[in-house]
């Protein structure tokens, strides 16, 4: 070890001096052009500042600022839709170009005269040299899911200004660092997953509970997420039956794959699609039908069930079978909606009537989810400002996939900042509907009774500015989606989709096609939730065996079908449970367990970060290490703030415990209600349900702590010996050549038309045209 | 660029990001390294590509 720290962390090295002494290895093979670019030519290139480009920035930076100033200083009667799509992409421009070029000079410092995991270790299969632009959507395919549709739009009843600015700071100085970060890191260690990086940097303690945290953190997000399916899909026959004929699509689809065309995944998808779009169609005359409804008219209860076993069911079936063709689909979707969703809010422009900062910022009994805003809208709003589940597909897949060492920022840092934009166009989709539907649809059962005239009287009597909601309006809109109900509809989605079903209407179809285009968002965000729910249930199945393996070898054989099967039966039995009780929580379920979650993806984002500036710190690159240390500091306050609220909050609606002793009080005073619950069986539920919530709330505070503590310890260490073990694979020499960002500047083109120009027998293999 | 030139560059883009070339990217490989034994064919390799997912599994985000 000793030894090991004396080649590599010597006192006061910076990162610099030491990736200088890899120039002996990374040697220019004289036969080929260069494999990067001469730092020199690039440096004149970016430091040249020409007035068109002079120009050009200040246009956006003075675009952007009155964007920010429309938004946050004027204070009209409504605003307009399009400065929330100014002032994000403007910032977003302006943070990709200073402070992500900042990072990659001062703290990353990428070579792209080393050699990629993708082509030193080049199996053509899960080592591959991929494209920068091919390798950008695959990334943000994995990363972009339902949570930053969800979160926005709970988050909106404290406004719109806390939570745009949120999204769109929180992914500049933490979501998109963190991201670019890890990739970077993992990249560096030939594609090692987050859980083996923080093993190797923070030891056996810090590691153990690392692994431990993940597992858990998946249990629950799966579960949350599929508590927002079941949410949209409850007392909704046209919604089952077309999300129920994604998997009979899914298997055609696997099947044709397999037998008929393999590798036409683009000619499937479009197949996929079609059959897809007749299924919302047909759903809509099912619905109609007397037993259509016998069918699919189900409760929630049966819902949940129906996720569970189809959970089980796809995370032992073949992959080919069921997960990959439901993954293509729901690429093609997420691909072709996101853009058509962009595309319609620009031409539409809907104006926004919501205030800029609402009645519930400063109260904690927001009906929507409960708390204040510091710290419960850094939690509800996860995904799409800063998502600790990135780390996991930003260490592992994409890292073994990158070309050039330059490419991650432009993959890492840009891929998180199209998943912001995503966050900010469901926001402004929820900002656009009435905001007395908004609290009729998101409060819970509990607070609304679920009909139209308790809907009416609770968000009437909340004494909102602007808000009057009669109940012609509830029944009406209820029509127009094709639902019979739209009260209490919470988890966000159904809310998204009723903000998407008007942009769209006024864009495409008129109100005719609002049913169309509401189911239409249904289906695509339970589509993606699906996804997850399959891939997130298989990847804990196979952590999970790893971990018992230690103990009993014979689970690490992951191919041993009683093996997989108990594991899988353990990981689903976990966020069923889970799902089961926020399902028949008399108090709502979304309201008492979104926190939960959003604490949940924060606390490994903490751990992520921990995990970098861990890495950083034994790189030696202390000047630099605000720029993990910040966004650590930050989600590390947060989410431990946020948890012992939800432990010691005396105020019910807020702490789990004040609510679990209240009702155990009441139990025992022998009461046969007690608020929201209206039988002793149910308050016997709330008792059991805020207990395990509770309990969760520890664990993963108790872990993340333990987590931030120990690279806490590993940066100190690493600070009082300047430096630590260098976990990085050896520099290989590169002998690829491709630019960096998403367009070559000149002097990369020319560089490109060099190795275009070699003769096709001295290239090294490529992929692209 | 032209108009077609641009369309096949989209269209090149798209099955990339839906993951269709991946059996050319190993094909280019295996000319690269000048692999003694034959590549697998296309239906061999999707197949082998699924089955070696059942193994590997990837996460899907929230």
């Amino acid at each position: 070890m000793s030894e090991h720290r004396n080649n590599h962390g010597q006192a006061g090295r910076t990162p610099a001096d030491r990736d200088g002494q890899d120039a002996d290895v990374l040697v220019q093979d004289p036969d080929l052009p260069p494999t990067a670019l001469d730092p020199a030519i690039a440096e004149a290139e970016e430091g040249r500042w020409t007035p068109a480009k002079i120009a050009l920035w200040v246009g956006i930076a003075l675009l952007g600022g009155f964007s920010w100033t429309m938004l946050a200083l004027v204070r009209g009667e409504t605003v307009n839709a399009i400065w929330f799509v100014f002032a994000a992409v403007c910032t977003y421009f302006i943070a990709y170009r200073f402070y992500s070029k900042f990072i990659e000079r001062k703290l990353l410092q990428p070579d792209d005269r080393r050699a990629t995991p993708a082509e030193y270790k080049a199996d053509g299969k899960d080592y591959a040299a991929t494209d920068r632009r091919v390798l950008y959507g695959h990334h943000f395919a994995a990363i972009a899911g339902a949570g930053p549709l969800v979160g926005p739009v709970l988050a909106a009843q404290m406004g719109y200004l806390p939570g745009t600015l949120w999204i769109i700071f929180g992914v500049i100085a933490a979501g998109a660092v963190q991201d670019y970060l890890v990739m970077f890191f993992s990249m560096r260690r030939g594609g090692r997953s987050l859980g083996q990086m923080a093993r190797e940097e923070l030891g056996l303690i810090g590691g153990t509970a690392a692994l431990i945290a993940t597992l858990a953190i998946m249990i629950i997000i799966v579960a949350i997420l599929a508590l927002v399916v079941v949410n949209a899909l409850g007392e909704s026959p046209w919604g089952v039956f077309s999300v129920a004929m994604t998997i009979p699509i899914a298997l055609f689809m696997g099947v044709y794959l397999r037998y008929l065309r393999p590798g036409k995944v683009t000619e499937v998808s479009i197949i996929g699609f079609v059959l897809l779009m007749l299924a919302i169609i047909a759903g809509g005359w099912i619905g109609e039908t007397e037993w259509g409804v016998a069918i699919f008219g189900l409760d929630r209860v049966a819902i949940a069930w129906g996720i569970i076993i189809y959970g089980f069911i796809a995370a032992v079936l073949p992959v080919w079978l069921l997960l990959a063709p439901r993954d293509y689909l729901s690429t093609f979707m997420k691909i072709g909606t996101i853009v058509m969703l962009a595309v319609a809010i620009i031409i539409t422009r809907p104006e926004i009537s919501v205030p800029a900062v609402s009645e519930f910022a400063s109260r904690s009994d927001g009906p929507v989810v409960p708390g204040t805003l510091f710290p419960f809208l850094f939690v509800t709003i996860a995904c799409g400002a800063l998502s600790g589940f990135h780390a996991l597909i930003a260490s592992g897949t994409t890292p073994k996939m990158i070309q050039k060492e330059r490419q991650t920022r432009f993959i890492g840092y840009g891929g998180m900042l199209m998943e912001s934009f995503v966050a900010i166009m469901a926001l402004v989709a929820a900002l656009s509907i009435d905001r007395g539907i908004y609290f009729a649809m998101n409060s819970s059962m509990a607070a609304t009774g679920g009909t139209i005239e308790g809907a009416v009287a609770f968000v009437n009597g909340l004494g909102l500015a602007g808000v009057n909601l009669t109940p012609e309006m509830l029944s009406q809109l209820a029509n127009n989606v094709g639902e019979e109900s739209i009260v209490s509809r919470t988890g966000g989605a159904p809310t998204l989709a009723v903000g998407i079903a008007q942009i769209m209407q006024s864009f495409i179809g008129g109100s005719g096609m609002m049913a169309f285009w509401y189911h239409f968002a249904i289906m695509f965000e339970a589509l993606f939730i699906l996804t997850a729910v399959d891939a997130g249930t298989r990847v804990a199945r196979f952590m999970l065996q790893d971990s018992i393996g230690n103990f009993i070898p014979k689970f690490r054989d992951t191919s041993w079908r009683t093996g997989a099967w108990i594991c899988t039966a353990i990981m689903v039995a976990g966020w069923g449970a889970i799902l089961i009780m926020g399902v028949t929580d008399p108090l709502g379920g979304i309201n008492t367990l979104f926190p939960l979650f959003g604490i949940a993806n924060q606390l490994l984002a903490a751990i992520a970060l921990a995990v970098c500036m861990a890495i950083c710190a034994r790189k030696g690159a202390f000047k630099y290490l605000w720029i993990p240390a910040l966004p650590l500091a930050f989600a590390a306050v947060v989410t431990i703030s946020a948890s012992f609220l939800k432990i010691f909050s005396p105020v019910p609606s807020v702490g789990y415990w004040a609510n679990h002793f209240a009702f155990r009080d009441a139990l025992a005073a022998g009461e046969q209600s007690f608020g929201a619950a209206a039988s002793v069986e149910a308050m016997e539920a709330v008792v059991r349900n805020t207990f395990i919530q509770g309990v969760l709330s520890i664990v993963f505070v108790t872990l993340a702590l333990i987590v931030i503590t120990t690279a806490v310890v590993a940066s100190v260490k690493a600070y009082r010996n300047g430096g630590g073990p260098n976990t990085e694979d050896k520099a290989v020499p590169s002998r690829i050549y491709a630019p960096s960002g998403l367009i070559a500047t000149p002097a990369e083109k020319d560089l490109e038309k060099q190795w275009d120009a070699l003769p096709a027998a001295q290239k090294p293999a490529r992929t692209g045209h | 660029m032209t108009v077609l030139e641009r369309a096949r560059h989209a269209v090149w883009l798209f099955k990339g990001v839906m993951g269709e070339n991946a059996y050319q990217a190993y094909l280019d490989h295996h000319a690269a390294t000048h692999e003694s034994e034959p590549p697998m064919t296309e239906k061999a390799f999707w197949r082998d590509k699924t089955d070696r997912q059942d193994a590997n599994p990837e996460g899907r985000c929230c």
